[in-house]
């Protein structure tokens, strides 16, 4: 087991990338700590998988560097590099059967019999197979198969990182919340870094102790779960993150004032004055209704459970409220209210700190 | 619970199928069984004879040893061209223009009728003007597809080889080409060798298409006529008569129509009987949980 770090990596398809939308994955540098629950996120075609790939080898950067711990892994093949992959449709080997799939790893390894006997007896524990180990693979249910893919990414123990790429794809609901606890219940236990790609957040939510948000190639963030929802670092995260996502109003910023479509706002700090296209940004669930304030105008009101989400248009611009359980909405209210501690400033995209902080 | 009525009309919607049928496969089928069970000593009359002609038939040592080099022939084509069709598939480009040219080169021989095949390959093995045999004969080999039953064998063989492992090959590589990316990136995840990919990956996936090979190449190759009928004409001696050419032998050469029929018949049977060997060996071995 080791540290990952990814030194300035960049990775383009083609063999002469000229533009910016040539590569795949532009210039970034990350650390994974050794034993860390990661979660890479990021809507389809951002370079998720292809940073995985990297990682495990299947594909060999334009650019920069691979380390696990002190040792440049950049050019080593896959096999020497002791890593395992789990993929997004599942991979058995039709004729052998559950037993002889789980321990094909270990088997190309050389390990002893009795200890490849031990390992895949707790991995079918594990995925729960422990009753269909003789079976042959081929006519298996895709979850039953998936459920091997996994059980043959977990089966060795010093693996440096277990990467998973979107592995709970083809798994119905149920299964997929059993599996993913599973997941983490084994991390906690054996302490293996584990590299989870998906483009659901709540999956990256509850796996993850550390997120990394990826849009078009880009880490557009990396933070606890915590930190992307409070402070998000790119309008994309804050969109992409949380249900339904941040609110962000065009808007110009003087001091501590922000104005929107005419309206003050108070903010909770001044700001610098900055050049180019000025955003707020804030939580649904940190405005209320009220009597003056922002203009909003209502279009429908959701009842999800445990809140409401009313959706709506400010100055033009989709917006929408949470209201908690049991608080009631005002009978034609057309003013919001949003609470300045929450409110966040993003200019061309990327969230700026307010002027003493950032002095 | 609704009830669904019954009307056994239904079955003349059958009845165009049926005749088709009956004209294409059937009555032709008939005429042979009328004449493998009848004798006759010419003006048309016919007489009842029974299953003489089968029982002549299999106890026929001339046929027997027909049989045997028949046998002989699709197992040495089976051997060959299979092994060797997946080698190939193998090592062909996956993609790109140099995989479109490999794929024309492939299906080139495939696209030439029989007999065309047949006489390239006995112009070509002509020890006075072919090259083939004309270039052994000058590296000092004894070849001679004339007179030596060995070589006879042996450029058959290696024209069969010629004209069908493309087939083999091309089925293969189609098998081959609806592999998955992330099979062989689990294999090399799971630091499989190369043999281990061929071995669980490579094969349990093209077994469809190889099953589909296999019948064919011994269909074809146990009904084989064309080619060695041109080469060699079933010499030098019977050194290379199969079933095929000791049948049109008997049947239009010596005008024996009866035991040709019954010859007919049972060679039939045996195509029929060895492929359903084959289909039921490799789905059962695929097809056990």
């Amino acid at each position: 087991m080791a540290r990952i770090t990814l030194d300035n990596l960049a990775h383009s398809y083609s063999p002469a990338p000229k533009g910016d939308a040539d590569w795949a994955l532009k210039p970034m540098s990350l650390t994974w700590r050794d034993g860390g629950a990661y979660a890479l996120l990021g809507s389809s075609g951002c370079g998720k998988t292809t940073l995985l790939n990297i990682i495990s080898g299947l594909l060999h950067p334009s650019r920069g560097q691979v380390l696990f711990g002190d040792r440049d892994v950049t050019t080593l093949p896959t096999a020497d590099r002791n890593i395992a992959q789990v993929f997004q449709f599942p991979v058995v080997y039709d004729t052998m059967t559950v037993r002889q799939n789980l321990a094909f790893p270990l088997k190309n390894r050389g390990l002893p019999a009795d200890r490849i006997a031990a390992r895949v007896a707790s991995v079918a524990r594990m995925i729960g197979m422990e009753d269909r180990l003789d079976r042959r693979a081929r006519g298996l249910t895709a979850d039953a198969k998936q459920k091997i893919s996994l059980g043959r990414g977990m089966v060795r123990q010093d693996v440096n990182a277990i990467l998973f790429d979107e592995p709970l794809t083809v798994i119905d609901p149920q299964m997929k919340w059993e599996l993913r606890t599973q997941l983490k219940a084994l991390h906690r236990e054996f302490g293996h870094t584990m590299i989870y790609v998906t483009h659901d957040q709540t999956e990256a939510l509850t796996f993850a102790d550390e997120v990394v948000v990826m849009s078009e190639g880009r880490v557009v963030q990396a933070g606890t779960p915590q930190s992307l929802f409070d402070a998000p670092a790119h309008t994309f995260v804050g969109y992409f993150i949380g249900s339904p996502g941040m609110n962000l109003l065009d808007a110009q910023i003087a001091g501590a004032t922000a104005f929107v479509d005419g309206t003050a706002i108070p903010l909770a700090a001044p700001y610098a004055p900055s050049a180019g296209r000025v955003q707020i940004g804030i939580r649904p669930d940190a405005v209320r209704p009220a009597t003056e304030g922002l203009p909003f105008h209502l279009v429908r009101v959701e009842d999800v459970g445990h809140h409401r989400i009313l959706r709506g248009e400010v100055a033009g611009t989709p917006f929408n409220v949470v209201v908690p359980e049991g608080e009631p909405i005002p009978a034609g209210f057309d003013r919001i209210a949003l609470d300045p501690a929450r409110i966040g400033v993003f200019v061309d995209d990327w969230r700026i700190e307010p002027r003493e902080r950032a002095a | 619970m609704m009830d669904k009525p019954v009307n056994n009309r239904a079955w003349f919607l059958v009845l165009p199928v049926l005749i088709v049928v009956a004209f294409s496969a059937v009555i032709p089928l008939m005429t042979v069984v009328n004449y493998s069970v009848q004798d006759t000593f010419g003006n048309n009359q016919f007489f009842w004879n029974g299953l003489g002609w089968f029982q002549e038939v299999l106890e026929s040592d001339r046929i027997h040893a027909a049989l045997g080099r028949q046998l002989l022939f699709s197992a040495i084509i089976l051997a060959i061209e299979i092994p060797l069709g997946i080698f190939i598939a193998l090592n062909m480009p996956k993609r790109g223009f140099w995989a479109s040219l490999v794929l024309v080169l492939m299906a080139l021989p495939l696209l030439i009728p029989w007999n065309v095949v047949g006489t390239i390959w006995q112009v070509f093995g002509r020890v006075d003007i072919g090259l083939l045999g004309h270039t052994l004969a000058a590296m000092g080999f004894d070849y001679n597809y004339v007179n030596d039953p060995v070589d006879a064998w042996a450029t058959i063989i290696v024209m069969d080889v010629w004209h069908w492992t493309s087939l083999v090959a091309l089925l293969c590589y189609a098998g081959l080409q609806s592999i998955p990316d992330a099979y062989y990136q689990a294999a090399r995840i799971d630091q499989a060798s190369r043999w281990g990919v061929f071995r669980y990956i490579e094969l349990p996936k093209m077994g469809g298409v190889l099953l589909i090979a296999v019948l064919l190449r011994f269909m074809d190759s146990f009904m084989i006529y064309t080619e060695p009928f041109v080469v060699t004409g079933g010499g030098p001696g019977n050194a290379t008569t199969f079933l095929s050419i000791d049948l049109v032998k008997m049947a239009i050469g010596q005008f024996d129509l009866g035991p040709a029929a019954a010859f007919s018949l049972i060679y039939f049977l045996v195509i029929l009987l060895i492929s359903w060997v084959f289909y039921t060996v490799m789905t059962a071995q695929r097809e056990t949980p």
